[in-house]
C-alpha cells in the first residue's frame, strides 16, 4: 500500500485537555496505527505514541496542535484520533 | 550480638533478616558488546512489567483504585517507544551501560517534567523516578518488592517511609528494625498499628545485621539479638508464646464495654493515620477515631494532594467508622519534615516555628482545600475538625474564619456539608493548656496532645537521646496542666479527649481517670490495655492517686 501523509490542526476543547486519562486514551488510540504520528504544539513536536512525549505538550483547553500522519493507514488514523478528540475523549463538559 | 534499640512496637517476634538498603547505586562503566548490554535492558524492562502487572493486579482486586491508577500509568511509561528509543540509542551511540543510560534519559524526562508549572505533571516527575529506579533496581540486582517478602521475615532497613510500609505484607513480615527513629516516629507507630514487634532508634543495625541472620526482636525491651545461641533462642520462644496468649486474653476485653469499677463511662477512641486504619479501630473497640493524622495525603509526593483526593480519603474514614465520630486534624507539619513543595524550610528551632497551624493561617489557600474536603466528606458520618498548635485566641478565630468561607463558598456552590460539624483544638502548648478559660467559648472540644505538651513544658527534645530521661509526661507540672484543661472543659461544658502517647499507656490510665479525663484517643492496639486498667478502677482511689501524682495531695 502506498505511504499518505496527511495533517491538520485542532484545538482542544476538552476540560483537562491532554492529562491523565486523555493522554492515555490518546496514545493507546495512535499505537493502534502503523503510521509515524506525531504531535506539534508552538514548534515541540513528539511522538503521539509516547505517552511522555504526550504530557510533556502540557496541552490544555484551548491548546492548538498540529497532528501529522506519515504511512500506510494515516488517513484511518487521523480520523480515529480526530474523532476522540471531537468526542473531547469522553469527558463530560462540568 | 545483642543491638540496643528503642521499644517500637510491643512484642517479640523471630526470623529471618532482609535488609533494605535504599540508596540506589547507578553503576558506570564502558561497555564492549552494546548487542549485550541492550539484551540486559530488555531482560529488565520485561522483569519491570511484570512486576508493575502483578501489582496493578493486586490492587484492582483489592479495589485500591488510587494504586491500580497510578500502576496503569507506570505500565503506559514502561511500553513508551521514545523513552526506550532514547534508551537504546544511549547504549548503541554513547556506548553506556544499560543502568547509567536509563538514568540519564530518565533525568532529561524528569528535570522536564519537574519544570511544568501545572501539578499534574508536575507529579508525573515521581513516577518516571519510580520507574527508572525499578529498571536500575532489576538491573543491579537490588530490587526488594516489600508487598512480597518471604514467610517470617524481620525487615531491617534505616528508616522506613509511609509509602514503604503501606506496601508491607503484614502477614509474613514478624519484626521491624530501624536504625533511625524513636517511640512515636512514624515506623513506630505504623508497627503499633499492625501489630509487628518493632525494634526503633539502634543507630546502625543495617550495619551489623547481614541477610539471612536469625533475628530476635524484643519490641518489648527494645532489644535484636543477632544470630542468638540456642538456649537464649528457646528463651525467647517461650516468650513469644506467653506473650501470644496475654494478647488473646485481652483480645476478650474487646466487646466489653470501657466503664470504671463504679461505673463511670469512659470513650476510647483510636488514633490513626491513614483511612484503611478505621477497621483495625474498629477491630480493637475503638467507640470513634479521636485523631485522624493528615499528613500522609501530603507526603511523599511533589505536589499539594487537591481536594477531590483529600475529600475521597476523609470520605473512606467517615464510612468506615459508621456513624461514630471522626476527629480529622488539619496539616500538622513543620520544618522537621523535608517537603520542599510546601515551601518549607529546614529551621534551627523546627519545633518553635513556622508549623501546622501557623503554616496553614498563612497559606489559607492549603488550609481553605483542606477544610472544603472535610465538610464536603462530612455527609458521610459523623466528622468533627480539629486545629493543630493553637497558642492564643487569635489563632483559633483566624482558623474559623477559614472554616466558615469554605462553608459560604459550598453553600454558594449548591453542596451539601454538616452545618454542625464540631470545631475543636489541640492543647499541646503550655499556653493553651494555661490560658484554656480563654479559649474554652471558642471551641467545641479540647484534645490534649501530650507529646508535644510534654516537651514543650519541660523543654525536652523528645527524640534526642542525651536528655530523653527528662521527657516525663508524669512529672507534677504536665500533670497540673492536664487537670487545669480537663476542669476548664468540664466548667464551661467543652468535651476534653487526650490524644497523645499517654492517652495509651496503660501504667497512667489510673492517674488520668483521677485527674477526671473521660475520652482516651490511641493506637488502636493499646485499646484493650487500657479498658483493662479501666474496668479494675474506682474513680475515688483514682482521684487520690493522681493527686498525689501531680502533688497537689
Amino acid at each position: 500500500m502506498e505511504a499518505q501523509h496527511v495533517e491538520t490542526e485542532v484545538i482542544l476543547t476538552n476540560p483537562t485537555g491532554l492529562h491523565a486519562r486523555p493522554a492515555s486514551l490518546l496514545v493507546q488510540t495512535a499505537a493502534k496505527f502503523k503510521s509515524n504520528i506525531t504531535l506539534e504544539k508552538e514548534g515541540r513536536s513528539v511522538s503521539a505514541k509516547s505517552i511522555m512525549g504526550v504530557l510533556s505538550l502540557g496541552a490544555d483547553k484551548g491548546s492548538r496542535i498540529k497532528i501529522s500522519v506519515e504511512g500506510e493507514d494515516a488517513e484511518e488514523a487521523l480520523k480515529a484520533l480526530l474523532d476522540l478528540i471531537h468526542d473531547n475523549f469522553g469527558e463530560v463538559e462540568s | 550480638m545483642t543491638l540496643k534499640g528503642i521499644p517500637g512496637a510491643p512484642g517479640i517476634g523471630i526470623g529471618t533478616a532482609q535488609v533494605l538498603k535504599k540508596e540506589l547505586d547507578i553503576p558506570r562503566f564502558a561497555v564492549e558488546d552494546s548487542k549485550e548490554e541492550l539484551d540486559r535492558f530488555y531482560k529488565a524492562l520485561d522483569q519491570s512489567k511484570q512486576q508493575v502487572s502483578q501489582l496493578l493486579e493486586r490492587a484492582s482486586k483489592n479495589g485500591n483504585k488510587d494504586v491500580a491508577d497510578i500502576m496503569q500509568a507506570h505500565l503506559m511509561m514502561l511500553d513508551d517507544p521514545e523513552f526506550l528509543a532514547k534508551v537504546k540509542e544511549s547504549i548503541e551511540n554513547e556506548k553506556l551501560n544499560a543502568e547509567f543510560a536509563v538514568w540519564s534519559v530518565g533525568q532529561e524526562y524528569i528535570q522536564f517534567f519537574e519544570q511544568m508549572t501545572d501539578e499534574y505533571l508536575k507529579a508525573r516527575a515521581a513516577d518516571l523516578k519510580d520507574i527508572t529506579e525499578r529498571i536500575i533496581r532489576n538491573l543491579t540486582g537490588t530490587l526488594l518488592d516489600l508487598s512480597q517478602l518471604p514467610q517470617n521475615t524481620v525487615l531491617v532497613a534505616r528508616d522506613l517511609a509511609p509509602s514503604d510500609t503501606a506496601q508491607i505484607d503484614r502477614e509474613h513480615v514478624v519484626g521491624l528494625v530501624t536504625d533511625e527513629g524513636g517511640p512515636t516516629s512514624h515506623v513506630a507507630i505504623m508497627a503499633r498499628s499492625f501489630q509487628i514487634p518493632a525494634v526503633v532508634g539502634t543507630k546502625n543495625a543495617t550495619g551489623e545485621i547481614k541477610n539471612g541472620d536469625l533475628l530476635v526482636v524484643d519490641g518489648n525491651e527494645g532489644i535484636v539479638e543477632v544470630n542468638p545461641a540456642e538456649d537464649s533462642l528457646k528463651n525467647y520462644e517461650q516468650k513469644q508464646l506467653q506473650w501470644k496468649k496475654e494478647q488473646s486474653d485481652l483480645g476478650e476485653l474487646i466487646t466489653v464495654p470501657s466503664v470504671t469499677k463504679d461505673g463511670a463511662q469512659v470513650k476510647l477512641e483510636a488514633n490513626i493515620g491513614r483511612p484503611e486504619e478505621v477497621e483495625i479501630a474498629l477491630k480493637f473497640g475503638a467507640e470513634g477515631v479521636g485523631l485522624f493524622r493528615t499528613e500522609f495525603l501530603f507526603m511523599d509526593r511533589n505536589t499539594l494532594p487537591s481536594e477531590e483526593e483529600q475529600f475521597e480519603a476523609y470520605k473512606k474514614a467517615l464510612e468506615g467508622m459508621r456513624g461514630q465520630v471522626v476527629t480529622i486534624r488539619t496539616l500538622d507539619i513543620g520544618g522537621d519534615k523535608d517537603l520542599p513543595y510546601l515551601g518549607l524550610q529546614r529551621e534551627n528551632n523546627p519545633f518553635l516555628g513556622w508549623r501546622a497551624i501557623r503554616y496553614c493561617l498563612d497559606r489559607r489557600d492549603v488550609l481553605k482545600t483542606q477544610l472544603r474536603a472535610i465538610l464536603r466528606a462530612s455527609v458521610y458520618g459523623k466528622a468533627a475538625v480539629m486545629f493543630p498548635m493553637i497558642s492564643s485566641v487569635e489563632e483559633v478565630v483566624k482558623a474559623k474564619e477559614v472554616l466558615e468561607e469554605a462553608k459560604a463558598e459550598l453553600r454558594e456552590e449548591g453542596q451539601p456539608f454538616d452545618e454542625h460539624v464540631k470545631v475543636g483544638i489541640m492543647v499541646e502548648i503550655p499556653s493553651a493548656a494555661v490560658a484554656a478559660d480563654l479559649l474554652a467559648p471558642e471551641v467545641d472540644f479540647f484534645s490534649i496532645g501530650t507529646n508535644d505538651l510534654t516537651q514543650y513544658t519541660l523543654a525536652v527534645d523528645r527524640d534526642n537521646e542525651k536528655v530523653r530521661e527528662y521527657y516525663n509526661p508524669l512529672h507534677p507540672a504536665v500533670l497540673r496542666l492536664i487537670k487545669r484543661v480537663i476542669d476548664v472543659g468540664n466548667a464551661f461544658g467543652k468535651e476534653v479527649a487526650m490524644c497523645g502517647e499517654l492517652a495509651g499507656d496503660d501504667k497512667a490510665t489510673e492517674i488520668l481517670l483521677g485527674l477526671g479525663l473521660q475520652v482516651f484517643s490511641m493506637t488502636p492496639s493499646s485499646i484493650p490495655r487500657v479498658k483493662k486498667v479501666v474496668l479494675s478502677t474506682n474513680n475515688e482511689e483514682a482521684q487520690a492517686i493522681a493527686k498525689k501524682a501531680a502533688a497537689l495531695a
